[in-house]
């Protein structure tokens, strides 16, 4: 057991010689953590912000002119007013995402109680707007339309209140989330690709046979690339979090922060052994690359973080239980935004431990698999 | 090899010299590698140049072909300075360069025919030609039979016999050959060189220039060059050197040459003697057997090696000896048959038996991030060695293999023999009873070997340490106690050397080898049909003389063919890897069918509980409109308040309604009472679609209520009619609106790593000197590179297309040619970006990751995959608008969804035609067609 460790240790310094001298390398880390996450935190807004808003307004009343002006920043830009002629094309080439069609008379409808229909149309293409734009537009209408009637002295009220509170967001910035999301995102790419590649570059150099000769076994071996790399982007993730997330974006973090390294940790376990696991189905590098990239991209889009799992079909949602990083997602929403401590999440760590374990070793078995191939 | 008198370098006038270098120096980095050298070559002269390793004998070669740029001094070949571009262009189809190392010009996974056909191409040749000069070629080489073999598949001989095919194809006035036969077996050499001189007697006018660390092989040329330390020493026919030094062997000559002034100089190094214990044996097999497939390696190999003896494997290339140094090692598992090590059964498990064992495989396998000394602690370490021990043992190694003094250096800028001295005290430091060297000399000069091997004779006499070896050095083999020959999987005879000598009445070592294996072959021809022996004599690349070809016609032939040319080749390439090309296409498509059902922006069975706390018909009726919804997936209702705070920070619930005491009375009174509605924001996307859709459901609820109460057609709550139209997507189908943007995600994504990828390979594995010494300009290069992969694009593109209609039934409303072109620009620009990053970095590692890093932040966040281009401001903006992902993304959508029109698409399609020129453009400007 001690000689275990004692190998581990020294083929994982190794690791970290042969990473520190690869400039490339260690740019491409220091980017993924830092300037990759300001400029996904601070520019994708998946909130209704920005929306680009037309009116059609054939009545060019009191009312219609009170409700264009309702549509205010950050979450609209300045409606314009349009032709009914030109709608079509400006919708066609994208510069509007909604079109509010009001009618003639239909102030004169309202007042009357006619309930004049208003006419929208949403580029549906911009799916993530498309529907939260609508229920914002509705509610900003009625607002209006309520507070239009009052002022005229008709009560016009919704026989219930609804108060929403959004709990661990209150003001839903879109910052908190999509900063997070991209640290897991980098984490996700370079855990696979850097471990990966490191083993693949072992064989193509012949080194790893080397290592296999000596009295070192290949979980050593494996265990060792896993630890080093697994490190390294454990520190680069947590400054990341403090630097990056904490101070310059000045996200406010909840939740333990011993709690989000130790589960960190375990997320780095399981990609770094599932990214020495694809190294070994691979015979060459490009092969490599392109075992590679299904993997990742499929653990950041599908792994519940920007739709939810319980959004997908089920033999999907079933299929992507095998993603260390559908759990990981668990593991820091519930820490970092909903402040949840060890035994709230301590069954995705389980299950992530787990995951790693298996990845390693199958990893290992294929191992000395892979060396015995004719090549 | 003699050619007549008049070839004489010291007759040869500079004017009719067809290569003359003059004070040429070079440098990489602070060292020196060749210091104001200047030589004149003749026409038809032959040319060896011997000279330690790390001298600059490849550095020297590379740079009269052109490969390498010029630093210092001046070199014309035919007339024409290297300095410059375009008369290097003008000279290369008349010179050939075969690289060192074993196929280093070939491509493992095309056929023989291909790789000759490949350079015939680049050199501009036209298909009756080719033919001709290929049957020609492989037919003097005895390849014909194998035609249609891969590569990568042909022993190291053969291999090498393709290289010089290839380097031949185009008819060469000047034939550069580095080390060609380094690590190729006895027979193989011989044969090789028996087809150069074949090839010169026919084309008395070509110049033969080599290196060579075989002083066998450098006396059969007219004039010998020797270099140390970056001059030349020596220089003029063999006699002369001879003569000079008062030697009567090259190899003596050579070694006096290596040394200083006053030095005395080593004698040849002769192996002490050693007494026989037989039966003490360190190493055992019998019937080993190691099949890979159909195909037997080692097929019942039987050996006893005594404790203490120098037991050397000689035999062909690709005979199997490697296999069963690895067998014995226990890094392959036998097929059949036992083997023993020090008295146990070798077993890939067992770690105590690796202790007491050194290996030093056939190339170079220890770390090149590492310095020496970090190597030998790296090695201490991990053989066990205690901790007070590991410093001084690392130390005494340093000074026992002459180390000290390249201690602090890395690997990588070590000559070859001084970085497997390195192997070697790697391999002794824990000082184990048997070493097992696989070609530890290869390639090495040879002074670099004696001392080698005085090593090894210390650890064998001294310390008793058994040392099995494989070698092609004659001189090698016989140093070692006892040998065995083996060809093709089997032993052909074991005994000590001289003995074997006297057995087969032969002259040497050599001639018994050889006459062994010419017997196996002829035996094997016999079982296996007809196997065509080399016709040296009709070896004649061409009859013409070399001064009447109009070379001048390589100056205009057609970039495209040139370009048709690298196309072709990485086309077949990608052809014969399955792996690559299903993970292209299919891959894609799995992740279209998994992307088009697994991102959805619609809110189904979210998650939710009710916190009812008037539990009155009217919350009833309001719990209904939730639970009626099919958004929503109601779970246990919550009983107390702290359980709100405990299941929304689980993570279970997304969304509480909450319902205050005294809801149903207030409702009926009319004194509005207030629902709470509380929401999990940890996904604010999603917390801002929950908010919507509980708006919608209390809108439906109230509608509800007034009807129930004043009946229908009767609303005093809605003011107005809202009637939202779901342009493009009347259906709103989450699928229909993420597989424009999936299918711009996977064109980008995968043909970007293909490609950054493909260029570094070139580039790590070497096979980049072919275009190098290739008249191609880099354009031609760098456009045929992409190519194909434009094509694997396409289809990719095609099946995605197909797939999303016919299975997803996706609407398209545009039109597909103005969709297709817009794609093909697409994949210019997604190739081009990959060709850039791979010109940026150097090995293929980071070339993966900065195709991936970079690509896929820009792709996912700022192309308006996710949230639309429109809302996008500031740096989001630039950074989207400065990648071609969002311009595809307006063609996607507008093509699928929009049925916009070829016309509204002329913006994007420039705007894609830009970003492909601008990364072609400047991968060409930033790729260097020379070596530094």
């Amino acid at each position: 057991m001690r000689r275990f460790v004692i190998n581990v240790f020294y083929l994982a310094i190794k690791e970290l010689w042969s990473l520190r001298r690869d400039p490339i390398m260690l740019f491409l880390i220091v980017y993924a953590f830092s300037a990759a996450v300001v400029m996904v935190a601070s520019a994708v807004k998946l909130e209704v912000v920005n929306a680009t808003i037309a009116i059609v307004d054939e009545d060019r009343s009191q009312l219609t002119a009170r409700m264009a002006d309702a549509f205010v920043a950050p979450y609209f830009k300045t409606p314009e007013l349009v032709a009914r002629s030109e709608v079509d094309r400006a919708m066609d080439v994208g510069r509007y995402g909604f079109v509010l069609e009001f009618p003639p008379s239909f102030e004169a409808d309202v007042l009357r109680g006619r309930q004049p229909a208003i006419g929208l149309t949403i580029d549906a293409t911009a799916m993530v707007q498309a529907g939260n734009g609508y229920a914002y537009i509705q509610s900003i209408l009625l607002t209006e339309a309520a507070n239009f009637l009052n002022s005229k002295g008709i009560e016009a009220q919704l026989p219930i209140v609804t108060a929403p509170r959004v709990y661990f967001n209150p003001n839903i910035e879109g910052r908190w989330f999509s900063s997070i999301m991209q640290l897991v995102n980098s984490i996700v790419i370079l855990s696979i690709l850097l471990v990966g590649a490191a083993v693949i570059r072992e064989r193509e150099h012949g080194t790893i046979e080397h290592l296999l000769v000596m009295p070192v076994r290949a979980i050593e071996i494996a265990l060792a690339k896993v630890l080093a790399n697994g490190a390294v982007l454990l520190v680069a993730a947590e400054l990341s979090m403090e630097l990056v997330v904490r101070w310059y974006l000045g996200v406010p973090v909840a939740g333990s922060r011993v709690l989000f390294l130790f589960g960190t940790t375990i997320f780095l376990f399981s990609t770094t052994s599932l990214g020495i696991l694809v190294a070994t189905l691979a015979r060459s590098m490009p092969q490599f690359a392109l075992m590679a990239i299904p993997v990742f991209t499929t653990m950041l889009l599908l792994s519940g973080n920007m739709t939810p799992l319980e959004s997908m079909p089920t033999v999907l949602q079933w299929a992507m239980h095998v993603s260390p990083s559908v759990y990981y997602v668990q593991f820091s929403q519930g820490l970092l935004y909903r402040g949840a401590t060890i035994d709230l999440v301590w069954k995705p760590l389980l299950i992530m431990s787990g995951l790693g374990a298996l990845f390693l070793a199958y990893a290992t078995y294929r191992f000395r698999l892979m060396l015995s191939r004719a090549d | 090899m003699r050619t007549p008198a008049n070839d004489r370098p010291d007759e040869a006038k500079s004017a009719d010299a067809p290569v003359i270098a003059t004070g040429v120096g070079h440098r990489y980095g602070s060292t020196v590698a060749l210091d104001d050298v200047s030589l004149n070559f003749a026409g038809g002269a032959s040319v060896a140049i011997i000279g330690p390793d790390g001298v600059g004998k490849s550095t020297l070669l590379g740079l009269l072909t052109g490969v390498r740029r010029l630093q210092r001094g001046e070199i014309s070949v035919f007339g024409g300075s290297m300095r410059e571009r375009r008369r290097r262009d003008d000279v290369a189809p008349r010179l050939a360069y075969m690289p060192q190392g074993l196929g280093r010009n070939l491509y493992p996974t095309l056929t023989v025919a291909e790789n000759v056909d490949f350079h015939a191409r680049l050199f501009g040749l036209a298909a009756s030609e080719r033919a001709a000069r290929l049957d020609r070629l492989l037919t003097a080489t005895g390849l014909d039979p194998f035609r249609q073999r891969r590569a990568g598949q042909l022993s190291g001989g053969m291999k090498q016999k393709l290289s010089l095919c290839c380097a031949l194809v185009h008819d060469p006035d000047l034939l550069v050959l580095d080390e060609p036969t380094t690590g190729v077996d006895p027979l193989s050499r011989r044969q090789f060189w028996d087809l150069i001189d074949s090839i010169r007697r026919q084309r008395a006018g070509m110049t033969v220039i080599i290196a060579t660390a075989y002083m066998d092989e450098a006396a059969r040329f007219d004039r010998v060059i020797a270099l140390d330390d970056g001059r030349v020493i020596a220089d003029g026919p063999l006699a002369d050197i001879l003569a000079k030094t008062g030697e009567a062997t090259l190899e003596d000559a050579y070694r006096r040459l290596g040394s200083r002034d006053g030095e005395t100089v080593a004698p040849a190094f002769v192996m002490p003697a050693r007494k026989p214990e037989p039966g003490n044996w360190a190493i055992s097999a019998a019937g080993l057997t190691r099949r890979f497939g159909d195909f037997t390696a080692v097929d019942h190999v039987s050996f006893q090696i005594e404790k203490g003896e120098i037991f050397g494997f000689l035999g062909s290339n690709g005979c199997g000896k490697t296999t069963t140094m690895k067998m014995l090692t226990g890094l392959l598992p036998a097929t059949e048959g036992s083997a023993e090590l020090l008295g146990s059964a070798v077993d890939a498990g067992d770690i105590s038996v690796r202790l007491r064992v050194g290996y030093v495989s056939q190339s170079f396998s220890l770390y090149d991030e590492l310095t020496v000394r970090a190597n030998l602690m790296l090695h201490a370490r991990l053989y066990r060695l205690p901790a007070a021990d590991v410093a001084p043992r690392v130390d005494e190694s340093l000074k026992r293999f002459d180390l000290v003094s390249h201690a602090d250096s890395l690997p990588s800028a070590l000559p070859l023999g001084i970085r497997q001295r390195l192997q070697l005290a790697a391999a002794c430091l824990h000082r184990p009873e048997v070493l097992i060297l696989d070609e530890p000399t290869s390639g090495v000069d040879p002074q670099a070997r004696d001392d080698f091997w005085r090593h090894l004779a210390g650890l064998s006499r001294n310390d008793g340490v058994t040392i099995f070896v494989s070698t092609h050095f004659m001189n090698e083999a016989e140093r070692c106690d006892r040998i065995s020959l083996m060809h093709q999987g089997r032993v052909l005879a074991v005994g000590a050397p001289a003995e074997l000598v006297r057995q087969a009445g032969a002259a040497n070592l050599e001639a018994v080898f050889i006459s062994n294996l010419e017997a196996a072959e002829a035996a094997s021809r016999d079982t296996k049909g007809p196997v065509t022996a080399p016709q040296p004599d009709t070896a004649a690349p061409s009859s013409t003389p070399p001064s009447s070809k109009p070379h001048r016609r390589w100056n205009h032939f057609a970039t495209a063919s040139m370009i048709w040319t690298f196309a072709r080749r990485e086309g077949v390439e990608i052809l014969r890897d399955p792996v690559r090309m299903s993970f292209a296409v299919l891959g894609s498509l799995l992740l279209l069918v998994l992307f088009g059902y697994g991102i959805s922006f619609d809110v189904k069975n979210l998650p939710y509980a009710v916190f009812d706390r008037d539990q009155s018909i009217e919350s009833g009726q309001l719990i209904d409109a939730f639970s009626g919804s099919s958004y929503f997936d109601a779970q246990a209702p919550i009983r107390d308040e702290q359980e709100v705070d405990r299941r929304l920070a689980s993570g279970e619930l997304r969304l509480v309604v909450s319902i205050p005491p005294g809801y149903g009375a207030d409702l009926l009174k009319g004194a509005r009472p207030e629902v709470a509605i509380l929401i999990d924001g940890a996904n604010t996307f999603r917390a801002e679609t929950v908010k919507a859709y509980v708006q919608g459901v209390v809108l439906t609820y109230v509608a509800q209520l007034s009807h129930d109460r004043y009946g229908p057609g009767v609303s005093v709550t809605l003011p107005f009619d809202l009637r939202p139209r779901y342009a493009y997507n009347q259906a709103f189908v989450s699928v229909d609106a993420i597989t424009p943007g999936v299918i711009m995600l996977l064109l980008i994504l995968i043909p970007s790593a293909m490609t950054a990828v493909g260029v570094a390979r070139e580039r790590e594995i070497g096979s980049i000197t072919n275009f190098s010494a290739s008249p191609a300009s880099v354009v031609d290069f760098m456009i045929g590179k992409q190519l194909p992969y434009v094509a694997v694009g396409v289809a990719s593109y095609l099946t995605l297309f197909a797939f999303a209609r016919l299975f997803f039934g996706v609407p398209f409303a545009g039109s597909f040619p103005a969709l297709s072109v817009g794609v093909l620009l697409y994949l210019l620009a997604a190739t081009g970006f990959g060709l850039l990053v791979s010109t940026l970095v150097k090995t293929q590692v980071a070339a993966i990751m900065a195709a991936a890093i970079l690509c896929v932040v820009p792709t996912v966040n700022f192309s308006g995959f996710i949230n639309p281009m429109s809302s996008m401001d500031g740096v989001a903006r630039w950074v989207g608008l400065l990648f071609p992902a969002s311009w595809f993304q307006t063609i996607a959508i507008g093509s699928f969804a929009k049925g916009v029109g070829a016309l509204d698409l002329i913006r994007s399609d420039l705007a894609l035609a830009g970003f492909a020129v601008v990364f072609i453009g400047a991968a060409c400007l930033l790729l260097d067609k020379q070596e530094a």
